[in-house]
């Protein structure tokens, strides 16, 4: 590697609440040279940018600006350092100016007074310098595009003269076209000599402009290597590696009329944000729904239970047509919703168990409530519920696995014949995991079909009978249940050498049929990939 | 790793404890226990000063002054168990009572018609306050201060500034007479026996699918969303009842205290206080309709109470502000207080962005 790094991170470790998110990380940053980061959800790329943000401080570890020690301690340390971030989201003023966004917190003045000229005039020449006349510094901000205000967070860090910027996921929100104006941007920063460090999910990307890779897996960094040393299959065997714990319950013997019978069929669903979206999922059977952040998979399971409903397509429900148009309707054709956010959209926490628990009775059959509530008590143990107040106790003061039986005891009472679970099991502990596991079970057995949405890749994998990945909004394809998680990540990136799942191999591609037994194989290694 | 049992082989969970004296803590919590005490130390206080207080016939006559009063707290009950305001009934009452003086005219066969059209004119205010509320998504603190200010002006423009006609004497019979000859406590007072029916019925529609939803509405419109409730429809209806309730209570007041250009003034702060006072929290989602009720009460008699002292009445707004600075700080202090005005966004289409700068 050529010179001295601009930037040099030894050792850096972080822990929230305890629990370490960053494992001694090594990181160096060279001028006019763009470093990528990347992993798994959760593997710490987002942590160790704010460490460099100077938004979290390091429990430990040293960070080096050209060759002097530094230590951040608030964002605008970072910044005057010459340090800079964009991240994920933007931290503009939609009603101000770009020029007044540029300069936000360090106005040009005139005899005390803002001289907005002067600063209209600092962002043009900024623009110019990077090719983009097209943005008007007086714009309001808010009539800007997505990329565009991109743009302006960019030039914003620019005017700070940064010479190490960083960006989270720059691509998550742009179109194909506004990509190829970010890949201008960044070759003129490079000119520059800017160090750019950049974190991104798109395989593409990365090996279109990255000098250097750096992997991390679970907090550790792996490896850092030359982007030209390595193949994207073999990237993608690193950021997952692991294998799948088998903490995961037997799928349980299916009875009832409805198992093996399509009961949620959706063809061609597509609105603002998705595109395409077809799938079926039968009774009995567990469909995991895989992909990246922003993928997508939210907003299918949003769109199924008329948050966010689909605006094309076509969605059936055990063979009738539904027009999910409100949670409502959804719940009254059979659909039900375990959203990703318990306490903001799971639960009214102040209220009791019993009062959640009864919700959607209250809500979808007011008449019916009294009669089908008769149920509740007994649901709520079969959860394995654990609330010392019983069920007049207040659900905020309950922990967070218990919170989440709640909810699903909630649905439960609705007795859904299609379930729809987001991140089920985010944030609880491992006993109430387990619960959670063994109900899901419990609910393909008893016909129902479920479908998993989750970050989780093992998860996914030790659960589903089959997987359904999306990526950008569509559906990249399908792999059976216990493909490799290199597989799931491969689709999911959109990396070329992963490909379309390998037909084959595994015995449970009719769901519900046969339980499934032994380890499950790994369709798709990728050794051939291995330089 | 703990060992989890296995799924065919469930502890059983105790049963949940279900005796009158849970719902009796579970009442305790909302505050209800909190404001019953308060009311029992005030009645306390006003023995010592007038014995003769308990003695029926008095007792009688603060239970008729304190029924609209209770009523208009049932009705601001609804609304901010829900999460809103409704500061338009104060306005509201003086608008009908004026209005139902000026259609009425003194003539007896009027009287029917012209409570039918109250009770019209009461539905349409509710169903504007709610819906511009829901689903224009105007704070309600702003939708009914505008509409408390229309019906103002409104009524002031119509009668010139000065109120005209006459009300009917059946008009005034729910407002003034009872049931006589009733041993001990001399009249029965209708307006006591309104205010009972309508409390009782509050009381059973809290219990009813509705009322829970309302609750959890209150608490967590979002999630309320999720399980399927209809929240503008569920809020819209909570204003409704307060505009209904508002006019039965118009007709208390026309009744009990005659027609003035004032009438009714102020009438929304009070049942504020008796709310809040009950305990119920603004922003929604806590307290019991019985505590309201129960507030009101107390809110009356503690205006009784000035009256034995010889306090002048011109001070009575300014002891409202106390007590609702009291009673608010109070309930902050128990953490159970949120801002009434969350950032507006439409529960029913959550996924709608919020205004902000992050993307799309």
């Amino acid at each position: 590697m050529s010179g001295a790094p601009l930037l040099r991170m030894r050792g850096i470790t972080k822990s929230f609440l305890g629990v370490r998110v960053l494992h001694g990380v090594d990181l160096d940053l060279y001028p006019g040279r763009l470093h990528a980061l990347v992993g798994e959800n959760g593997a710490g790329k987002s942590t160790l940018m704010k460490v460099l943000a100077g938004v979290h401080r390091p429990d430990g570890g040293t960070v080096e600006l050209d060759g002097e020690p530094v230590a951040f301690e608030h964002p605008v340390q970072a910044q005057r350092a010459g340090v800079a971030t964009v991240f994920q989201e933007f931290n503009l003023l939609p009603e101000r100016t770009v020029a007044e966004n540029v300069f936000l917190g360090r106005e040009i003045r005139r005899r005390g007074l803002v001289d907005g000229r002067a600063m209209e005039r600092a962002t043009g020449e900024l623009l110019a310098g990077l090719d983009l006349e097209g943005i008007a510094p007086g714009a309001r901000v808010r009539s800007l595009s997505v990329a565009q205000q991109q743009v302006v967070e960019i030039v914003r860090a620019l005017s700070l003269e940064a010479r190490v910027i960083s960006m989270d996921e720059p691509t998550a929100a742009l179109a194909d076209h506004e990509v190829e104006a970010l890949y201008r941007i960044i070759g003129r920063l490079r000119e520059r000599g800017v160090a750019v460090l950049y974190v991104s999910h798109r395989m593409r990307e990365i090996f279109d402009l990255a000098d250097t890779i750096t992997v991390l897996k679970d907090g550790h960094r792996v490896t850092t290597v030359p982007a030209g040393e390595i193949t994207p299959a073999e990237l993608v065997r690193r950021m997952v590696g692991r294998p799948v714990s088998a903490v995961f319950p037997e799928p349980l013997e299916p009875h009832g009329e409805h198992v093996g019978r399509v009961r949620l069929s959706v063809s061609g669903g597509g609105n603002a944000q998705l595109d395409g979206i077809g799938f079926e999922v039968r009774g009995g059977e567990i469909l995991g729904m895989a992909g990246l952040q922003g993928s997508g998979r939210t907003e299918v399971a949003h769109a199924l239970f008329g948050v966010e409903r689909f605006t094309r397509g076509e969605v059936r429900v055990d063979g009738r047509r539904i027009d999910p148009r409100s949670p409502l309707r959804a719940v009254r054709a059979g659909l039900a919703l375990v959203t990703e956010d318990r306490k903001a959209r799971g639960l009214a926490l102040h209220q009791s168990v019993a009062a959640n628990g009864r919700l959607v009775l209250d809500a979808v059959w007011p008449f019916g409530s009294a009669r089908r509530a008769r149920r509740l008590p007994g649901i709520l143990s079969s959860v394995e519920l654990v609330a010392r107040g019983g069920h007049d106790q207040e659900v905020r003061y309950l922990s967070g696995g218990n919170q989440q039986k709640v909810v699903l005891a909630k649905w439960l009472a609705a007795e859904p014949g299609v379930m729809v679970l987001d991140e089920p099991t985010r944030g609880i502990d491992v006993g109430a995991r387990q619960a959670v596991y063994r109900l899901v079970r419990e609910l393909a057995a008893a016909g129902v079909a479920v479908v998993l949405i989750s970050s989780e890749l093992p998860e996914l994998i030790g659960m589903a009978d089959r997987l359904l990945v999306l990526r950008d909004g569509r559906v990249a394809g399908e792999l059976p249940g216990g493909a490799s998680e290199e597989a799931v990540m491969a689709m999911a990136t959109g990396s070329p050498h992963g490909g379309p799942a390998p037909e084959a191999v595994d015995p449970r591609t009719h769901p519900a049929a046969s339980p499934s037994d032994g380890p499950p194989p790994h369709p798709s290694r990728h050794e051939e990939a291995a330089p | 790793m703990t060992p989890t049992p296995s799924p065919g082989t469930r502890a059983p969970q105790d049963p949940p404890a279900r005796s009158p004296w849970s719902a009796l803590a579970a009442a305790g919590r909302g505050g209800t226990a909190t404001v019953a005490l308060l009311l029992a130390l005030v009645f306390v206080v006003i023995a010592t000063q007038n014995p003769s207080f308990f003695e029926g016939p008095p007792l009688m006559a603060f239970a008729k002054k304190a029924a609209p009063l209770v009523i208009l707290a049932i009705g601001q009950y609804l609304v901010i168990v829900s999460g809103e305001f409704d500061l338009s009934v104060g306005s509201l009452v003086g608008a009908q009572v004026v209005v139902a003086a000026r259609l009425i005219d003194g003539e007896e066969s009027n009287t029917l018609p012209v409570i039918g059209l109250m009770l019209a004119f009461g539905l349409v205010v509710g169903l504007v306050n709610g819906l511009v509320t829901t689903l224009l998504r105007v704070p309600s603190i702003i939708t009914t201060l505008g509409t408390m200010l229309i019906l103002f002006g409104a009524v002031r423009y119509w009668t010139g500034g000065a109120p005209t006609g006459a009300l009917s004497e059946s008009f005034r019979v729910p407002g003034r007479g009872g049931i006589e000859g009733v041993p001990l406590l001399g009249q029965i007072p209708w307006a006591l026996v309104v205010a009972l029916v309508l409390a009782v019925a509050a009381v059973l529609l809290m219990r009813s699918p509705w009322g829970r939803t309302l609750v959890a509405t209150g608490d967590n419109d979002l999630a309320a969303a999720f399980s399927g409730v209809r929240v503008w429809r569920v809020r819209t209806l909570a204003f409704v009842g307060s505009s209904l309730l508002a006019t039965v209570a118009a007709v208390l007041i026309g009744g009990f205290a005659g027609v003035t250009a004032q009438v009714g003034e102020g009438l929304e702060f009070t049942a504020i206080t008796a709310v809040v006072l009950g305990g119920v929290v603004l922003g929604g989602g806590r307290g019991t309709v019985l505590a309201a009720v129960l507030g009101a009460l107390t809110v009356e008699a503690l205006f009784t109470l000035f009256n034995q002292l010889y306090l002048p009445s011109t001070i009575q707004p300014s002891v409202q502000g106390l007590i609702i600075i009291a009673a608010v700080a109070y309930a902050a202090r128990r953490g159970g207080l949120r801002l009434p005005e969350r950032p507006r966004r439409r529960p029913d289409h959550p996924a709608e962005p919020e205004l902000g700068t992050s993307r799309r």
